[in-house]
């Protein structure tokens, strides 16, 4: 028997609706994937592929249209009182804006003694040796920090003691959303590196939402790779993102601008004409993709292929093994 | 032939603790049929120099320094003249400029704000050649702002700022919230509208020095306010001289690096506050290799293999 994930994502669909007419936006259009113990996974996409959708809903900040998200076995959605206590301590979110996600109006000292004495009623002197420990452990000086109104911190800083937020009641998963992209160049790969501490030295699962290949290529164990709601390719980072079978992760590889090599000339890269995901009989990709054939005006399964799982008709011979 | 210079400019706002100097002392040109890239991180004063350039604006503060464009000063011009100037001979794609279209006007309606006397038909018939040059369907005419994505949004100002064939195209940061698709797309087109002619120059400003690198002749780095080091791109990317180029540069993962295998660091520290600016070189107090004397003169211009670096490291 396979161990059991720490968290399993499946069939989610978020659907939206828009406007006067009611127009459906197929958000995430049934996605399954696992987070393990102990692992960086980073859902890669580009806007419009549901990225945040996912991790919103795993924080419980979103209800799934259908689908289930399973935490060590049990449906998020039917926990109560102390057990959803319990999910909101284990389960821990970063976002992207470090300036939205604090009140400019209370000094950052106020959330971190919320969070202890919310989730784990600690409270007093002792919260604050945790928490003074806990700002070192992400590279503060708690006296440069504390006492603080968040515009009179850095981004980089902020971005710190909103991690550090998170970790002071022992989350077993963090949902890091984008937690870098509003950062300086200098200052990013530093707090990568916390997390990949917090993987190393502590065990904590990390999911992670971002858009920047190389940063994710850096940090993750696996990727998962979204466009429009669904899972185009899925697998260990060195077959995704070094080897990419799929013709969209081949073309996102190949924009990336590199500072060890120059772009030859003209990319043939086909521009989406509209980026809103609605509800498609056939490959999302399709308009966009260069190898187009006729099977792909039918949707590909995500099926095994090789070292990773992959949804593409080129890809088809084994496409009996659907696994999605 | 030179389009454009910028002597020892200095740029400050006036806040009420006093002065910020978010451009402290900067000289360049431009020549024709350069594209210039400007690096550098938040509040490095290169979008301030840039905007300084041709849309000069309260709090923004000359407090030294002059520019020319094609011989003619522009400090100290008139609003109506340095108007003149705008969109015919260096137009300007500031910062967030595709979010700031205006939501009520359709797109055609903007296009015909820059007619000012011209033909209208002329006009309108110019803007639908260009549309197909960046792959717009001419339907995008009659369409508002809001129905556009962000990569059809940021082509379509692009097709406005360059519609009167400006000699001197300026963008701020114009790729930095596209996707990466759409960033190398766009990138793409810069480069072919300098190619065709409609533009002659570029300055093309971003935090991004990779994205800098796949279209920049020569690129100037920026930090807190002042210029640190400048010259053809593959020297400053291959071969930064700058220990704040070489940091930032070595601060950036590659494609197939992890963690495991090289552990990259970043900058220590943050970039100093502009309103009272430490004494010496501006990054001495994060510099890893800086002297003593590094802390109390400021570094003066030296050439390094044909380039211009301001460091102490290189002029003893």
């Amino acid at each position: 028997m396979v161990a059991q994930a720490l968290l399993e994502v499946r069939n989610l669909v978020k659907v939206f609706k828009s406007g006067m007419m009611g127009r459906e936006i197929v958000a995430v259009d049934r996605v399954s994937f696992n987070i393990e113990e102990g692992e960086i996974l980073s859902l890669l996409g580009e806007s419009g592929s549901g990225k945040t959708t996912i991790a919103r809903m795993i924080l419980r900040l979103l209800k799934p249209t259908s689908g289930d998200i399973l935490y060590k076995g049990r449906n998020i959605w039917k926990l109560k009182g102390r057990e959803l206590i319990e999910y909101y301590r284990q389960v821990q979110g970063v976002f992207q804006d470090p300036y939205s996600s604090f009140n400019p109006i209370h000094k950052v000292d106020r959330p971190l003694l919320q969070a202890l004495k919310n989730l784990q009623g600690i409270e007093g002197s002792e919260a604050l040796k945790i928490i003074r420990e806990t700002l070192r452990k992400v590279g503060l000086n708690p006296d440069e920090v504390l006492g603080k109104y968040p515009h009179q911190l850095s981004g980089g800083q902020l971005q710190r003691v909103s991690i550090a937020r998170a970790l002071l009641v022992n989350p077993k998963l963090l949902v890091v959303d984008e937690p870098v992209s509003m950062l300086d160049a200098s200052t990013r790969i530093d707090v990568l590196n916390i997390f990949a501490d917090l993987r190393d030295n502590e065990g904590v699962s990390i999911l992670m939402i971002g858009h920047d290949i190389s940063l994710s290529y850096y940090i993750s164990d696996r990727i998962i790779i979204l466009y429009k709601g669904s899972i185009m390719e899925e697998g260990e980072t060195d077959a995704v993102l070094g080897s990419p079978l799929h013709p969209y992760t081949k073309m996102l590889i190949e924009s990336i601008p590199r500072i060890e090599e120059k772009w030859g000339r003209k990319s043939r890269i086909r521009l989406d004409v509209d980026q809103k995901p609605t509800a498609m009989s056939g490959c999302k990709f399709l308009d966009r993709c260069p190898h187009a054939f006729n099977m792909c005006t039918r949707k590909p399964n995500l099926i095994r292929k090789d070292n990773r799982k992959i949804a593409c008709w080129l890809y088809k011979n084994n496409y009996n093994q659907d696994i999605a | 032939m030179e389009l454009l210079r910028v002597e020892d400019l200095h740029v400050y706002y006036l806040t009420l603790r006093g002065y910020v100097r978010a451009v402290d002392g900067v000289t360049f040109t431009l020549t024709k049929g350069e594209v210039l890239g400007i690096a550098g991180e938040s509040g490095s004063g290169k979008s301030t120099l840039v905007n300084y350039i041709i849309l000069p604006k309260p709090p923004m503060v000359r407090v030294k320094g002059r520019i020319y464009y094609k011989g003619l000063e522009l400090t100290g011009l008139a609003r109506e003249e340095l108007g003149k100037i705008r969109y015919k001979g260096i137009s300007i794609i500031p910062q967030y400029a595709m979010d700031s279209l205006s939501p009520t006007k359709k797109v055609k309606r903007i296009i015909l704000d820059l007619a000012r006397g011209r033909s209208r038909e002329d006009l309108i018939e110019k803007a639908r050649e260009r549309l197909k040059l960046v792959n717009l369907s001419e339907r995008v005419l009659d369409m508002y702002p809001i129905e556009l994505s962000g990569g059809m949004k940021q082509r379509v100002v692009m097709v406005i700022s360059t519609l009167l064939d400006p000699d001197v195209l300026i963008a701020d940061e114009i790729t930095s919230a596209l996707d990466v698709t759409t960033q190398r797309a766009v990138l793409e087109m810069i480069r072919d509208f300098k190619e065709t002619g409609i533009i002659k120059s570029v300055i093309f400003v971003t935090h991004d020095i990779a994205a800098l690198y796949q279209i920049a002749d020569r690129i100037m780095v920026m930090y807190a306010g002042k210029l640190v080091e400048i010259g053809d791109a593959d020297g400053v990317v291959g071969n930064p001289k700058h220990p704040y180029t070489r940091a930032l540069i070595e601060s950036l993962p590659r494609i197939g690096v992890r963690y495991k295998v090289k552990r990259l660091k970043g900058i220590p520290g943050s970039p100093p506050s502009l309103l009272n600016p430490p004494r010496g070189c501006r990054f001495s107090p994060r510099c890893s290799e800086a002297l003593e004397k590094c802390r109390f003169e400021e570094p003066p211009e030296t050439l390094v293999d044909g380039r211009r670096v301001y460091c102490w490291l290189y002029s003893r």
